[in-house]
Order: C-alpha cells, then sequence, then structure tokens
C-alpha cells in the first residue's frame, strides 16, 4: 500500500508535467544543455590534467635556464662540472633545443637534438632517430609530415642560420597516437643541430637535471640557483603543476559559450522559486479540497523537481561523454586549437573524476528540486479557497 | 503501461548507459597504460617538458619554459594576441609585493 501510494502520486505528477509539456520540454532542453556544458568542460579539463600527470612524468627532475637581462639566455656547459658535485644530482645533461619558423608552410616547428640515444626505436616511431653524430638525418612529427608533404625516405631542407640550405633525409616519422607530443617536432643529430642554429661551442640551449631522490630536486634547485644567481631552475612538480594551472583555466571562449544558456537556466529556475503560476495553485487549492495532504502535495512537488533534473542531468552527461572522448570535443575545438599551422590529432582517454560528476549533480539537481517545492509549500499550507481565488 | 513504469525504466536505461560508458572508460584507460609508458619513455629520451598543443607561439608551445613574468610576452597581464589565451591562463601575481600608493 505504501509503495503503491507514492507510485499513484508520481502517476498523477508526470499526468500533470504532460499537461504543461511544452514549458517543460523547453525547461528539460535548457537543463540538458546546461548539464552537456558544464559536464564536457569538466571531462576535457580533467583528462588533459590526467593525461599531463601521466606522460610529463618522464621530463627531466629538474631543467636549468641561464637568465641575462629577463631572458633565456643561452648555458655555459662549464655549468655542468659544478653542477654534478651538488650532493644527491646522478646526472646533468644538455638539452639542445629551439624553433624553425618555417615561411613556406608559415607554421613553427620545434626543433631538438638528442645526445645519447637510448630509445632507438619505439612502437610510437615508424622508423628510428637519428644517432648522435649522423649528418642530414631526421626524425619528424606527425604534423611537421602533414605540413611538408613528406615521409619517410623523403628528404626536405631547412635554412641554416648562415642562410645555406640543409637537406635532411627522413628517418623516423613519430606516430598519430603520440601526436599531443610530438606533433611539430623535428629531431636532428647534436652536430646538425649546431650547425642549423649556428650554436656557439661550450653551450646548450639549457640543462636536463636528474637526481637521485626525487624529494631532494628543491634543496637541489636551491643549491642551483644559489651557485649560479643567473639561473633558473624548473622542477618536474612546477612542470606538471602548470599543466594543472593550464587545462583549470576555463574561460573565455568556452565560458562565453556557455553563459547564455547559464543565464536562461537560472531565469527559469528563478522563475519556479519565486511563485507558482496561477494555473499550478488552482491545481494545488483543488487537490486540497478533494483531500490532499500538505505532505502529498510537497511529495508530488518533489517528484516534479526529480523527473525534470533526472530527465535533464543523465542524458546530460551521457552526451558530454560522448561530446568529448567519441567526438574529440568538437564544439570546443575551434578554442582550444588556437592560430597555429600543426594540430596535432589526438583521442582523450575518457578519465571521469566522479567527485566532480557529484558535485555537478549536487550544484543542480538539489537546488531545482528545492525551487520547485519551496513555492509549492507556501501554497499548499494556505487555506484551499484563498489558493484556488489567487 | 503505468507512466510511473515508463519513468522508471527510462531512468534505468539512462543510468545502463552511464554504467556501459564507466566500463568504456575503464577498458580504455587500460588499453592505454601501454601508450602512456611508451610515451614516457619518449618524453624522457627526447627530454620534452610540454604538450604539442599550441604552436602559435614560443610561450604557448612551451607553457612552462616561458618567461616567468608573462604568459603573453608583451607585458605582463596584457591581452593574448592568439585563442589561445582562453585556455592558457596569465601568470599569478600573488607573489608580487608592490603597491603604489596615490597621495
Amino acid at each position: 500500500m505504501g509503495i503503491e501510494k507514492h507510485r499513484n502520486i508520481l502517476d498523477y505528477t508526470l499526468l500533470s508535467l504532460l499537461r504543461r509539456k511544452f514549458k517543460n520540454i523547453g525547461i528539460i532542453l535548457v537543463f540538458t544543455f546546461v548539464i552537456f556544458i558544464v559536464g564536457s568542460i569538466l571531462f576535457l579539463s580533467y583528462s588533459f590534467k590526467r593525461e599531463a600527470y601521466l606522460i610529463l612524468k618522464g621530463s627531466p627532475e629538474i631543467v636549468v635556464h641561464r637568465m641575462m637581462a629577463g631572458r633565456h639566455e643561452l648555458t655555459l656547459l662549464s655549468y655542468m662540472k659544478d653542477i654534478i658535485e651538488i650532493p644527491g644530482v646522478s646526472k646533468v645533461e644538455p638539452r639542445y633545443w629551439g624553433y624553425y619558423y618555417d615561411s613556406m608552410t608559415k607554421a613553427n616547428y620545434t626543433i631538438l637534438s638528442m645526445g645519447e640515444t637510448v630509445m632507438k626505436t619505439s612502437r610510437l616511431l615508424k622508423g628510428r632517430l637519428p644517432e648522435i653524430n649522423e649528418k642530414n638525418s631526421a626524425a619528424i612529427g606527425k604534423g611537421v609530415a602533414r605540413a611538408r608533404f613528406i615521409d619517410i625516405g623523403n628528404v626536405f631542407s631547412l635554412q641554416s642560420a648562415d642562410g645555406s640550405q640543409m637537406v635532411f633525409n627522413i628517418v623516423g616519422i613519430f606516430e598519430t597516437d603520440s601526436e599531443l607530443m610530438t606533433a611539430d617536432l623535428i629531431v636532428l643529430s647534436e652536430s646538425d643541430f649546431k650547425r642549423l642554429v649556428k650554436m656557439p661551442e661550450g653551450m646548450a640551449t639549457d640543462l636536463a637535471i636528474y637526481v637521485y631522490n626525487e624529494t631532494e630536486a628543491l634543496t637541489v634547485a636551491r643549491k642551483i640557483r644559489e651557485r649560479f644567481p643567473d639561473s633558473r631552475p624548473i622542477l618536474r612538480d612546477e612542470i606538471i603543476r602548470t599543466y594543472d594551472a593550464v587545462f583549470g583555466w576555463r574561460s573565455g571562449l568556452v565560458l562565453t559559450l556557455f553563459i547564455g544558456a547559464l543565464a536562461a537556466f537560472i531565469i527559469l529556475a528563478w522563475d519556479k522559486a519565486t511563485g507558482l503560476s496561477a494555473e499550478e495553485k488552482q491545481e494545488i487549492g483543488i487537490l486540497k479540497a478533494i483531500g490532499w495532504e500538505t505532505s502529498d502535495i510537497l511529495e508530488m512537488k518533489f517528484w516534479e523537481g526529480l523527473v525534470i533534473s533526472l530527465t535533464s542531468f543523465l542524458p546530460g552527461i551521457i552526451l558530454a561523454y560522448l561530446h568529448v572522448f567519441f567526438f574529440g570535443a568538437s564544439l570546443f575545438a575551434p578554442a582550444l586549437k588556437g592560430w597555429s599551422v600543426i594540430y596535432p590529432e589526438y583521442r582523450l582517454a575518457p578519465f571521469i573524476n566522479f567527485y566532480q560528476v557529484a558535485t555537478l549533480m549536487a550544484i543542480t539537481v538539489i537546488p531545482y528540486i528545492a525551487s520547485t517545492i519551496i513555492p509549492s509549500w507556501k501554497a499548499s499550507i494556505t487555506e484551499p479557497d484563498i489558493v484556488m481565488r489567487g | 503501461m503505468r507512466r510511473s513504469s515508463i519513468f522508471f525504466l527510462l531512468t534505468a536505461l539512462k543510468i545502463l548507459i552511464i554504467i556501459a560508458l564507466f566500463v568504456h572508460s575503464r577498458i580504455e584507460l587500460s588499453n592505454r597504460m601501454t601508450l602512456w609508458k611508451d610515451l614516457e619513455g619518449i618524453v624522457s629520451t627526447l627530454k620534452l617538458t610540454d604538450m604539442a598543443l599550441f604552436t602559435d607561439a614560443r610561450y604557448a608551445r612551451h607553457p612552462t619554459q616561458a618567461d616567468l613574468f608573462s604568459a603573453f610576452q608583451d607585458y605582463p597581464g596584457s591581452i593574448e594576441h592568439f585563442p589561445t589565451g582562453t585556455i592558457v591562463p596569465p601568470p599569478e601575481f600573488d607573489s608580487v609585493e608592490t603597491v603604489i600608493k596615490i597621495k
């Protein structure tokens, strides 16, 4: 009997909602859209954060830049001798990297050379990486290959700092799965890199420092800073934190997209919270007059809020998941891509943060149900004839 | 069929879809374990520090290696010329303690 009574009230609620179907369908559509947009932003940013964390774990523990006049300057290799003597430092390696603006394709490439080749091949690399002193060979990212229409075995040229053209054989291309990290890379041998950018002897772009115990990285960084006041150590933790901040930044275009829907939703919720329509008041009066208790009316209104919010929330979350992880967040793609020529193609890993989903549910479903119940409670404690007369 | 039964059925169906998406997420993530290991290998071999998400400018390509004082180079807090600025935030100035007093 108990459950049957609740089902009867739910049946009546659904009938009542269907009587005002256009208004309710409107609310459901806006509500679903709001959940879809917010859900998509949450899924997208969380997935990027997690992915950045998992991948950038492989970055050097400390990167040391040399600063001059507030700008990043080439680092002296002589620093390495002093840094390796700092207790806790296991290895110091120079990094050679920079940018190359390709005026033909108007793309900006990241050029880098590798020191000792530890990994010659990888599942994510078609072909191989150039050897340390191999001349005129390069491995490139998929984005560069697309921009230049080149493949393994082809040649391409870059203009060196002295104006001459340097020709490179493509010995490797990074696979699509790695584009998030490698799309715009051109990996050269150390000697070719130095020749291309005319790097002076005894210099490197910056230094990569490895420590025995990761917890000592901060102390090591402090010691490097003390010994070389013109240096700027960047910890791996800071690198990961930067990406946390980058993807936590939810504003601009994405927010602008969402703000219209949010405003519409707030107006709707406000409209419901501030009072019932004459029709709804009349309905409550009639129900009271035919013997419904105040608690029954509140239950009916609770069901009404729950039906609308669940009918909106669940599809909103499902659509957000499909949008981000099956369709690559195509709605936000223009904001994400920027103005560059080289776009990495990637499929986001479907990380779900249940805490965020639960919070989203708590800040949308519960206030909506509350905004449905409170004005009805006011009407249902008033005498039926007064309510019916308005 | 009663309206409440239809409502419960539809809600159950949606919950089932969500459970299916959750299972999809778990399977996808476990399939990607090797991919992340390989990517970490590439990152560590090439000593990479940044994702190749935005290649429109130096500070967008390598946000972790950019100058300390600005994300957007020209002057601190300047408006970004690229849409990337909608994603990459300006730096935090919490540590700046300069106070300008107007008398």
